[in-house]
């Protein structure tokens, strides 16, 4: 048997879990520097220094505050069930580490003459798994703000549901029009749809395709992961801490670090679904060369999602908390019937341009 | 046994239990997290007949939608007192009566089907999306206009009816 034979057998056992395990790795470590990164940010806009002690540019702080976050008491409330008080923040993890699994993170690459996506799992329904785990999340702050039984965590998980359900809803229609336009329900085929940067006259990414709906997805996106101005459910000034609360040590941890995760993966689907996915300018020029292709489609598709995040973070540090009825307004009446009508017009021009019959 | 005979019948005991639980458990906020149990239960008895968008449809709309308003009402009204009365035996005595006689027409109708689904004969693809999307445009386009019209009945009566006001 000569190498890469082996090399092949071993990579198509081996590879969807290799695949699985990176994304993994990606998503925490993504995640645990991007908290890092946030209060730096943070500092530049406040004109602070930021965290600077530990390592050369304060570059360590993640780590030690997941080692604090791990060495400290944990506390359990007496009155709360046990049980659904530790299943909240593990629903949380779970369904945010869960969505990583339908991204494409690059296109298909050759390891001794076969090809392998740089994916977890193609499944032909990725669209809808990746809003039926968002629809789940919500359990894991629901639960968690029950099981706490604090009138504070109680109100900032119900806020937290009622919010998420409200903007699920215009998200939901917004991705259906995306879907109209690109036809399929695979996340691997729409990637391919937006292939390179320019085609017959107009460019292929989906945003410019249809911008309105990248900014009803984006304003969902902000609500779904809590992000200001939609942050009350944890909510300082009102709630102490919101649907954690009575958290302490790893398991607030975990929450927190959820909402990071949630803020990656939400930020790679908008590059996936509009910007091109792990599309970039002249990859057609390089075309001889595969697996270049598929390192720099990676790597674009990793900077446009790190783009995304720093826009989270943006907008965090400049725009003000949202009332609670103003919220709730945009959701209802502006979202909504917005995302409606984009929908409508979107089916009558794709009629009119005779895309379908 | 083969590893799809492993799954049904971890699914289907998860299933059964739960939805025992959802009756005896005396907190509704427990039974109604059994019920969402029971719900991921039988989306892994779809994703078993190959049905993954009767599966994840029945996630989001099920699990995802009514469950969390489910919940979000009992903890609203703060029901998690175990305040539940008691009832009285009669009405057990009917409510295991009534859903027996329920069970019964349900297994006399499954066994008066023409075909019992085999291995052999079972169509992997009837779950795919694009065949449930062409029978539903074509063969049932009015039964599926008209119940979008009647979830949009359904939709502006409760607004209405929530309204304190109507001028």
């Amino acid at each position: 048997m000569t190498l890469s034979i082996v090399l092949v057998t071993f990579a198509g056992f081996w590879f969807p879990l290799i695949m699985a395990g990176l994304v993994f790795a990606v998503s925490l470590g993504v995640a645990a520097y991007s908290t890092y990164v946030e209060r730096k940010f943070a500092a530049f806009l406040q004109d602070r220094l930021g965290p600077s002690r530990a390592g050369p540019w304060g570059i360590l702080q993640p780590l030690a505050d997941g080692v604090k976050m791990v060495m400290k008491e944990e506390i359990i409330p007496n009155v709360s069930n046990k049980f659904l008080f530790i299943l909240g923040p593990a629903i949380a993890m779970l369904t945010a580490l869960m969505t990583g699994a339908v991204i494409p993170w690059g296109p298909k690459i050759n390891i001794g003459g076969e090809w392998f996506s740089l994916q977890v799992a193609d499944v032909n329904i990725g669209v809808l798994y990746l809003l039926g785990v968002v629809s789940i999340g919500v359990y894991g702050i629901m639960i968690g703000g029950w099981a706490s039984n604090n009138k504070y965590a109680l109100l900032g998980a119900l806020r937290a549901s009622s919010q998420m359900i409200s903007y699920e809803i215009a998200m939901g229609i917004s991705v259906i029009t995306l879907i109209m336009l690109s036809g399929t329900l695979q996340t691997s085929e729409i990637a391919a749809q937006q292939h390179g940067f320019w085609a017959d006259g107009w460019f292929t990414w989906n945003f410019f395709k249809n911008p309105l709906t990248f900014l009803i997805f984006f304003i969902c996106a902000l609500a779904e992961t809590n992000r200001t101005p939609f942050d009350l459910p944890e909510c300082e000034t009102e709630l102490v801490g919101g649907y954690h609360t009575e958290y302490s040590s790893m398991k607030l941890g975990f929450y927190l670090f959820a909402e990071y995760v949630n803020m990656f993966i939400s930020s790679a689907v908008m590059s996936l679904f509009f910007f091109g996915g792990y599309n970039f300018p002249f990859m057609d020029e390089l075309s001889n060369h595969p697996n270049l292709v598929a390192v720099i489609g990676a790597a674009s598709m990793l900077i446009k999602t790190l783009f995304f995040v720093m826009v989270f973070m943006w907008i965090r540090w400049t725009i003000p908390r949202f009332r609670y009825d103003q919220l709730m307004n945009l959701g209802w009446k502006i979202l909504i019937p917005l995302s409606l009508a984009n929908l409508v017009a979107t089916g009558i021009t794709m009629w009119a341009t005779g895309k379908i019959g | 046994m083969t590893t799809t005979e492993i799954l049904f019948f971890i699914l289907t005991g998860i299933a059964f239990f739960s939805g025992a639980m959802v009756v005896m458990s005396r907190n509704p906020v427990y039974s109604v997290l059994y019920l969402i149990t029971m719900f991921f239960a039988i989306a892994g008895h779809y994703i078993l007949l190959n049905a993954q968008f009767l599966a994840v449809v029945h996630i989001i709309v099920y699990a995802g939608a009514i469950m969390v308003l489910f919940l979000f009402v009992i903890m609203m009204l703060n029901l998690n007192k175990d305040t539940e009365p008691h009832n009285p035996p009669w009405v057990k005595i009917a409510a295991v009566i009534a859903g027996g006689m329920m069970m019964a027409t349900l297994v006399g109708a499954l066994k008066e089907t023409a075909t019992p689904l085999t291995k052999t004969n079972y169509d992997t693809t009837i779950g795919t999306v694009e065949r449930l999307g062409n029978v539903l445009f074509s063969d049932f386009l009015i039964p599926f206009e008209l119940s979008s019209a009647l979830f949009l009945a359904a939709m502006v009566g409760a607004v209405m009816l929530s309204k304190k006001n109507i001028h």
